[in-house]
């Protein structure tokens, strides 16, 4: 049996099909097609969870996505644990664990409800008042305590073991909702041949029609009816029927987010299927039938569980067959809860009373509860509600024209229904950046003019008989069909019969009740305990802005977004500020429509996908050398070759030195490469970069400098002419993918008539650098139809030719102040040859060394490393690259620039060399560098530290430094202020060793 | 995300594409012929509207060619793509079709 509560029959739930699940420790039973709410329902528990602020008692409030208050953590471990999970969302499965949250030690005793009697301390924004003072013990004391105390569920400890994937697809129209209007337009749109896609949240499509059992469509049951509907879609090869699947986000240009849930309801899910599939759609025309929300009533006292919206416990009797209670009054303002009332009867349930706000309640349905023998109280409110866990009874009274309460009198209940009106859901179409339009009958927004291909029908705009409803969607269905490019649907009418129909008239704000409003708790917003109270005192307090209203008391936020406050909030505001709705605004809907899992978002960018890495043609080699690497962009470069024992510093020392007595070799193939090519290559070369190219000899490099239009230097590196047509570009590691943008974006826009083409090489070679002064003893007897001689290949120069008998282009060329070679092979043959030249280097020790070593290797040097001693605000000149301007040229990229005054003046940052007096101190990268250490904060800044090493060859610490006039102070000393002390500083020429280049020609 | 089209593939997802910033700036033939003002406006002066605005995409991840859009800055309507080198479309009547909402100025840019 599954719950004394359970109906005997009826229901859509398979009563063949027994499931156990545990709520809080405890074993229950329901059946196939429950949802977690529903099966607690069934065993008579109301109480779910505990709320936010003030730990009241809080119990299931509606069957739906819009439920605020019965949120618990599911799953078997942390692992596959799920906080905040909405229990009417959630489907039965054999062996579902779930426990309630935000209590302690239990959910039927919280110690935090002492929050509750605490509540004058804390009203609206109380914690931009309460805990002003002192003010340290805020970070320290009450910011970590009011965190722990407030909170809805926990985050798991482990790493979520469930996979995720993301799918995009295309379609003509795109239905959300598998409601009566949903499935009508499917269906019409269906017709048209357009490819559709249907997306609905539940599990089974029908939406309102899975809880009707009066209404008759063309002749059939609603149920029949969506039975054959659905068949109908599903016999379509040109529709996509998605159930489980939440429309929670409207992008521009049609691009709809859907989460479809895949496992969430399965006991042992198979291992192929993900947890969720995260649909990114762009669809032709969006037909959005989203239905609408049913408005709670505003009254003190309404959050004891056993207070329920009236349509969803109609929900709970006739879509569950379970029985949310055994005697209910209803408190309304129209017609729609008398629906309910009505259907609850004939379910067993006793109907105490009907209080409708309204003093003529009439129609149809109200006669039909006349009829019934319900009690009908025009003019009625309720006044607060008592019990402990559950309501036990209802206070109601007449309410005069003035608001007052008279006639008082208490009823007998355990549930308490209540219905302000419907609220369209006008979410997605509000994202979608449509226009929203207040309607004053129905008192709530309802879509009006469309942003995109967009069509809302049925309850979404605030059509409310059925029959209008379905209608409705067809009409919508077809429209989309036609705009999309389709057309030839036979027009069609579905008879509707067996509804009342029904005024959807409706009440927004807080009912009156003559109580002494500074001290009743009547909540807007359940899921953030926001009162009625609160929001009169934050508009008291000055707020004028819904906008604000919302972040001062915080209604409207977390993981509910409002769905059931927002309107009634307006409506005290609106009351209170005596303004007009559309005059007050209403807060901005932002997608997520309902909570998507981060696993959705992040789909397989887990773990080793998060990032992509590149790793060089050589990375298996230096791996296995034990070699540190660091992240260069997204490179895995190799940052030292520690041996056994050694440190950084050790490796540097011992690399630095071989390359200075012998040879090294390194893994250059990150730098990035372009081949430009063309007839117009050399016009092309000039125009991009300051140097002048043209009179450059095939066989010959030369290191170039690119600017940015605004004359700063944008990227450097060595460029070789392989012929007329051909250059062989070198750039920087991180810089290739921006410097090709650069170059295209020229050749394309401006420089269309020039024939050339650019072709990013980066990863077709591998670059082997082999320096040191036993570097040409080494590769000569790998080389072959290379003369190497320094009068055939001197420094700077370029041959094409074999080595280890594969194709090279050997650059003879250095950044190290060594003689070296830059071996280009085919990335495929990178490790082979990279392995016979280390092993030819054996005989000289050769050793592999790596970026910190190329590093302290140029510092000495003085080479510059664009981005390191360049922070976009130097002009070639401030670090020393003059010479690199070809004068004569007309024009380049930037050249415009550079000549600007500014950059001519004496005093802007240069780049120098720093010396420490003490050979050993390293200075700081990044540091300030003064003039006078001893004057007061703020000091005057000359400049900063830009590369910093130690040097081992030359036994001292060295440094480059953009400072100042830097040239001009040559010799002077500065200082690196430091905690409690100044270091002074040398300024030196930013070249520490072989000063005369004799080496590199070596 | 945007669906941009591009002149030389077609309707492409906005990941496919990279910004290019405004349209129509075109590099002076002699910028040495230019004074810091005018050379500072073609640098840096970008006219930044609300409404209708021509700017550059590049198809990065597609052809990698540099085209031409004309987008709605407020609602992302895109009403125009064309090739570099052809000329600004009459923005008035692009402002005329965007007033007359979303399907007119999808039928817009479709007969492109």
């Amino acid at each position: 049996m599954s719950g004394a509560y359970r109906l005997p029959s009826g229901g859509r739930i398979n009563r063949q099909k027994p499931i156990s699940f545990t709520f809080d420790g405890k074993k229950y039973q329901g059946f196939e097609g429950d949802t977690l709410a529903s099966a607690l329902i069934a065993n008579g528990v109301l109480l779910a969870g505990r709320s936010f602020k003030y730990h009241r008692p809080r119990g299931i409030l509606s069957a739906g996505a819009d439920e605020p208050n019965a949120l618990v953590g599911v799953g078997r471990d942390q692992a596959h644990y799920t906080p905040n999970v909405r229990m009417t969302m959630q489907e039965l499965y054999d062996g579902l664990v779930a426990e309630s949250q935000n209590r302690w030690p239990s959910l039927m005793f919280d110690v935090g409800a002492i929050n509750d009697m605490l509540s004058p301390f804390f009203p609206a924004g109380f914690y931009y008042k309460t805990f002003m003072w002192p003010r340290k013990a805020w970070d320290a004391f009450y910011e970590p305590k009011i965190r722990s105390m407030a909170g809805l569920g926990k985050a798991p400890t482990e790493a979520d073991a469930d996979r995720y994937s993301q799918r995009y697809a295309h379609c003509d129209v795109l239905v959300i909702g598998g409601g009566p209007a949903g499935l009508a337009a499917a269906l019409a749109a269906a017709e048209s041949g357009a490819r559709v896609m249907l997306a609905d949240d539940q599990p089974e499509f029908g939406g309102s029609l899975l809880a009707e059992t009066e209404a008759t469509i063309d002749g059939k049951s609603a149920i029949d009816w969506v039975a054959e509907m659905v068949a109908a879609l599903k016999a379509r090869a040109n529709v996509t029927l998605l159930s489980r699947t939440q429309a929670f986000g409207y992008y521009p240009h049609n691009s709809i987010g859907l989460s479809e849930r895949l496992t969430d309801h399965l006991a042992n899910p198979p291992a192929h299927l993900p947890r969720e599939r995260f649909w990114t759609v762009h669809a032709g025309e969006v037909v959005i039938a989203a239905g609408s929300l049913e408005r709670p009533m505003v009254f003190p006292e309404n959050d004891r569980p056993g207070v329920m919206l009236a349509d969803s416990a109609r929900i709970y009797v006739n879509r569950y067959g379970v029985k949310p209670g055994k005697r209910a009054v209803v408190f309304t303002a129209h017609d729609g809860a008398y629906r309910a009332a009505l259907d609850l009867k004939k379910a067993g349930i006793e109907i105490a009373a009907i209080a409708d706000l309204r003093h003529h309640p009439e129609g149809p349905l109200v006669e039909a509860a006349k009829a019934a023998g319900i009690d009908v109280l025009p003019g009625t409110s309720v006044t607060g509600t008592a019990g402990r866990l559950r309501v036990k009874s209802a206070t109601l009274a007449r309410i005069g024209a003035d608001g007052s309460a008279m006639d008082e009198r208490q009823v007998e209940c355990d549930l308490v229904l209540m219905s302000g009106g419907i609220t369209p859901s006008v979410h997605l179409f509000s994202q979608s950046k449509g226009k929203l339009r207040f309607d004053e009958h129905l008192k709530a927004y309802v879509p009006g003019r469309p942003a995109e291909r967009e069509r809302s029908a049925g309850a979404c705009r605030g059509l409310y008989a059925l029959s209008a409803v379905i209608a409705d969607g067809f009409a919508q269905g077809e429209g989309a069909a036609k705009s999309a490019g389709f057309g030839g649907v036979t027009a069609r009418t579905f008879a509707v019969a067996g509804t009342l129909e029904s005024d959807p008239g409706s009440f927004l704000g807080a009912a009156p009740h003559g109580r002494d409003a500074s001290r009743v708790k009547a909540f807007v917003d359940f899921q953030n305990d926001v009162t009625a109270k609160d929001i009169r005192l934050a508009t008291r307090e000055g707020f004028r802005s819904i906008e604000h209203v919302k972040r001062y008391t915080t209604t409207g936020m977390a993981t509910d977004q409002g769905k059931t406050s927002n309107m009634n909030a307006l409506g005290i505001v609106s009351e209170a500020l005596e303004r007009d709705i559309p005059e007050i605004g209403l807060t901005t809907f932002r997608p997520p429509y309902t909570p998507v899992s981060f696993g959705a978002f992040a789909g397989a960018s887990r773990g080793d996908l998060f990032d992509p890495v590149r790793t060089t043609p050589i990375h298996g080699w230096a791996a296995e050398q034990g070699a540190a690497f660091e992240d260069v962009g997204i490179w895995k470069r190799a940052h030292y070759f520690p041996k056994a024992g050694e440190d950084m510093h050790a490796a540097v020392e011992r690399e630095c030195k071989a390359v200075r007595d012998s040879v090294g070799i390194f893994d250059a193939s990150t730098l990035g490469k372009i081949e430009v090519v063309g007839k117009d290559a050399a016009t092309f070369m000039n125009r991009i970069y300051t140097n002048a190219w043209t009179k450059l000899e095939p066989g010959r490099l030369r290191y170039g400098v690119m600017l940015r239009e605004d004359g700063f230097v944008m990227d450097d590196g060595v460029v070789g002419r392989m012929a007329d047509d051909r250059f062989h570009v070198t750039t920087t590691t991180g810089g290739a993918p921006r410097v090709l943008a650069h170059m295209e974006d020229y050749l394309q826009t401006e420089w269309a008539d020039l024939e050339v083409w650019l072709t990013s090489t980066t990863e077709e070679w591998a670059v082997i650098a082999v320096q040191g002064p036993n570097a040409r003893k080494v590769i000569e007897p790998l080389v072959e139809g290379i003369d190497l001689s320094p009068e055939a290949m001197p420094h700077m120069s370029v041959a094409v030719g074999k080595i280890c008998g594969v194709p090279t282009r050997l650059f003879r060329v250095s950044f190290t102040g060594e003689l070296g070679f830059e071996i280009n092979v085919p990335a495929d043959y990178g490790r082979a040859v990279w392995e016979a030249v280390f092993a030819a280097g054996k005989a000289y020790d050769i050793t592999p060394y790596g970026t910190e070593t190329m590093h302290v290797l140029r510092a000495e040097k003085g080479y510059i490393i664009v981005g390191q001693e360049t922070d976009g605000t130097a002009v070639p000149d401030d670090v020393g690259l003059g010479w690199a301007v070809g004068k004569a040229k007309k024009d380049f990229v930037g050249k415009r620039s550079i000549v600007r005054d500014e950059f001519q003046k004496p005093d802007r940052k240069q780049m120098v060399g720093l010396l420490t007096d003490v050979p050993a101190e390293v200075l700081e990268e990044g540091a300030q560098i003064v003039a006078d250490p001893k004057q007061p904060a703020p000091m005057t800044v000359l400049g900063q530290v830009t590369s910093s090493y130690m040097s081992s060859v030359l036994g001292h610490s060295i440094a480059l430094a953009m400072v100042k006039g830097g040239r001009a102070r040559l010799g002077e000393t500065l200082y690196v202020p430091m905690p409690g002390r100044a270091i002074p500083v040398k300024v030196v020429e930013p070249i520490f060793f072989d000063k005369e280049g004799v080496r590199l020609n070596g | 995300m945007l669906v941009i089209p591009c002149p030389y593939c077609g309707p492409r997802p906005e990941l496919e594409f990279r910004y290019g910033g405004e349209a129509h700036i075109a590099r002076p033939e002699d910028p040495s012929t230019l004074d810091d003002e005018a050379w500072g406006a073609f640098l840096y002066l970008r006219s930044n509207p609300k409404g209708l605005h021509a700017e550059r995409w590049r198809h990065i991840h597609g052809c990698a060619r540099y085209f031409n859009v004309v987008r709605d800055t407020i609602s992302d309507t895109i009403l125009a793509s064309y090739k570099v080198g052809e000329a600004k479309p009459d923005m008035d009547a692009l402002a005329r079709i965007l007033a007359g909402g979303p399907r007119a100025a999808a039928g817009e840019e479709k007969s492109k």
